[in-house]
């Protein structure tokens, strides 16, 4: 073996690590399965002691996500980690967060619901993160990681965004790559910001103290007068075109010949990939277009194969069908466009989806 | 080269740290290694296994339809998983607690009686060591000496010290692991 850092890792540890390494300032979270070894690691590498970082247990969602709130709000690299119905706990303070334009990092390790559910891998909360969650015309940038590496190098990731945007970023990702092991690389350890760069970076929002400001900065949600609570909501909405312009991404396997696509994230598409292989095994041509980014949406791509003649699209999520409404969009009627999906925390194999797409598409 | 094993049993045999150490032996040859567990109530009491892919290249799905082995440890697993072996695969089960023995003749099927053996040595805890080195002498799928380093890798330093009694564990396994068919 290499010098190289190769680990061999769950999911949610390295979350943990990726924090840390990439200079996160503070941690605020409440245990739930199956995403609690985020928390665990964290206490476990005590990064109080070496880089600073805060890590604080709340004594529920809805504390830590308003932890988070504040953190944001001075320029912090702040984050929370849950699963389903600690999410849907947060999303009062996710609309805050989003309306105050500020950035922070959320992870949502899914698992069976609706309601407390179960505790195994689901991917139901597809809606939530990508339509809302919390009330008003708001955005989370959405991450969909399909595996540990992924995991790892989303939290980088969805800093980055979240800065670059001042907008709440999520991790989707669901207990399966959350409790799976695989071999990670991890980040060298970057230093966290000084306040003099955190000013830099911040300084014409953050509140850091007002100083030698003019003007103190504010970071607030509310805003009575309608005309201007509108001319906010114009400015938020400008924000996510850009977004939507610049930042899809999104991953094709063998689709460039394929008469049938897959469309899967997460968990899903790397069972999925499984199936592209038995199906070109057998001589099928089935591809498969795999969403990086849910929000924004990798529309373009899909549009594009549409209208290269595509014979049919099969949206495979761990749902009743939630993703399959944003790819009919994008496929706009162009192909038949079918839903397939195990609920309640009920995984599919390779096999399963092979026999749905042959029965659903081929004819 | 690309293994697909699941091994399954107790919660508290040992099954999620046996496919631990193989997917530490792993990564120790530089392989791509996928380990995917079952959790949660699972693991209080009732039934527990573990999906471990071996590859020398890109792991697709960790998640299989079919195994290249089965290491099965209780009839509930024998019962679920008997069926998701390839034709050709191999099945290894632990007798001990079987009440309805495998009945596929497409697949090499193998006994290991690992329960009564710790039960006559009187050391439980080599138990999963003690299979792992039966199916290892089954398919040599890694090297015994990354397999000593995936062990060590796997384990606290402060269960080191019995590392030999491991090493010793997985010899033996290999000594009376038979092949039924």
């Amino acid at each position: 073996m290499a010098d190289k850092e190769v680990k061999l890792m769950k999911g949610n540890e390295v979350i943990a690590h990726a924090a840390v390494r990439c200079g996160c300032d503070g941690y605020f979270g409440y245990p739930i399965t199956p995403q609690s070894e985020v928390m665990e690691t964290l206490m476990e590498l005590e990064p109080w002691k070496t880089t600073g970082m805060v890590v604080l247990q709340a004594e529920s969602e809805v504390s830590s996500i308003n932890m988070v709130y504040g953190g944001a709000a001075t320029g912090k690299k702040v984050m929370t980690s849950s699963s389903s119905p600690g999410v849907s706990l947060m999303s009062e303070g996710l609309s805050y967060i989003a309306a105050s334009e500020l950035p922070c990092l959320v992870v949502n390790c899914q698992r069976g619901g609706p309601g407390l559910g179960t505790i195994q891998p689901s991917q139901g909360d597809y809606f939530q993160a990508c339509k809302g969650g919390g009330h008003g015309d708001y955005h989370l940038i959405v991450l969909a990681p399909a595996s540990v590496q992924e995991m790892h190098d989303f939290v980088g990731l969805g800093f980055d965004l979240a800065f670059k945007y001042r907008n709440p970023a999520m991790i989707l990702a669901d207990g399966a790559i959350g409790q799976m092991m695989e071999k990670v690389v991890l980040a060298p350890q970057q230093p966290r910001r000084t306040q003099e760069e955190l000013l830099a970076q911040c300084g014409k929002w953050a509140t850091t103290g007002k100083g030698e400001r003019k003007e103190q900065n504010i970071c607030t949600s509310l805003e009575l007068q309608s005309e201007l609570m509108e001319k906010i909501n114009e400015r938020m909405q400008a924000k996510y075109r850009e977004i939507e312009q610049n930042e899809a991404r999104w991953e094709e396997i063998e689709c460039e010949d394929a008469d049938y696509i897959i469309v899967a994230f997460g968990s899903s598409a790397r069972i999925c990939s499984a199936t592209v292989e038995m199906a070109r095994k057998e001589g099928l041509k089935v591809g498969l277009l795999r969403p990086i980014t849910l929000y924004p949406f990798p529309t373009k791509p899909i549009e594009a194969l549409a209208e290269r003649g595509v014979k049919g699209f099969l949206s495979v999520e761990l749902n009743a069908g939630q993703m399959v409404e944003d790819v009919r969009l994008a496929v706009e009627g162009k192909a038949p466009v079918k839903h397939y999906g195990r609920m309640g925390g009920m995984m599919f194999n390779p096999q399963d989806v092979l026999d749905e797409l042959k029965d659903k598409l081929v004819k | 080269m690309k293994e697909t094993i699941i091994i399954a049993g107790f919660g508290g045999q040992g099954v999620l740290s046996m496919g631990k150490i193989l997917a530490y032996s792993g990564v120790m040859q530089d392989f791509e290694v996928t380990w995917m567990p079952s959790y949660g109530p699972e693991m209080r009491g009732g039934t527990a296994n573990v999906t471990v892919v071996l590859s020398d290249s890109r792991i697709s799905s960790p998640i299989a339809s079919e195994f290249d082995s089965a290491i099965i440890l209780n009839q509930q697993s024998l019962d679920k998983f008997e069926s998701k072996v390839k034709p050709g695969g191999i099945l290894i089960y632990d007798t001990n607690g079987i009440t309805h023995a495998p009945t596929r003749t497409d697949i090499s099927i193998y006994t290991i009686d690992a329960a009564a053996e710790c039960a006559r040595l009187g050391n439980a805890k080599m138990f999963n060591t003690m299979i792992l080195g039966g199916y290892l002498k089954v398919k040599p799928v890694v090297k015994m000496e990354n397999v000593m380093e995936g062990l060590k890798k796997s384990l606290p330093e402060r269960a080191w010290k019995l590392l030999p009694q491991n090493e010793e564990a997985i010899r033996h396994g290999g000594e009376i692991i038979k092949q039924v068919r």
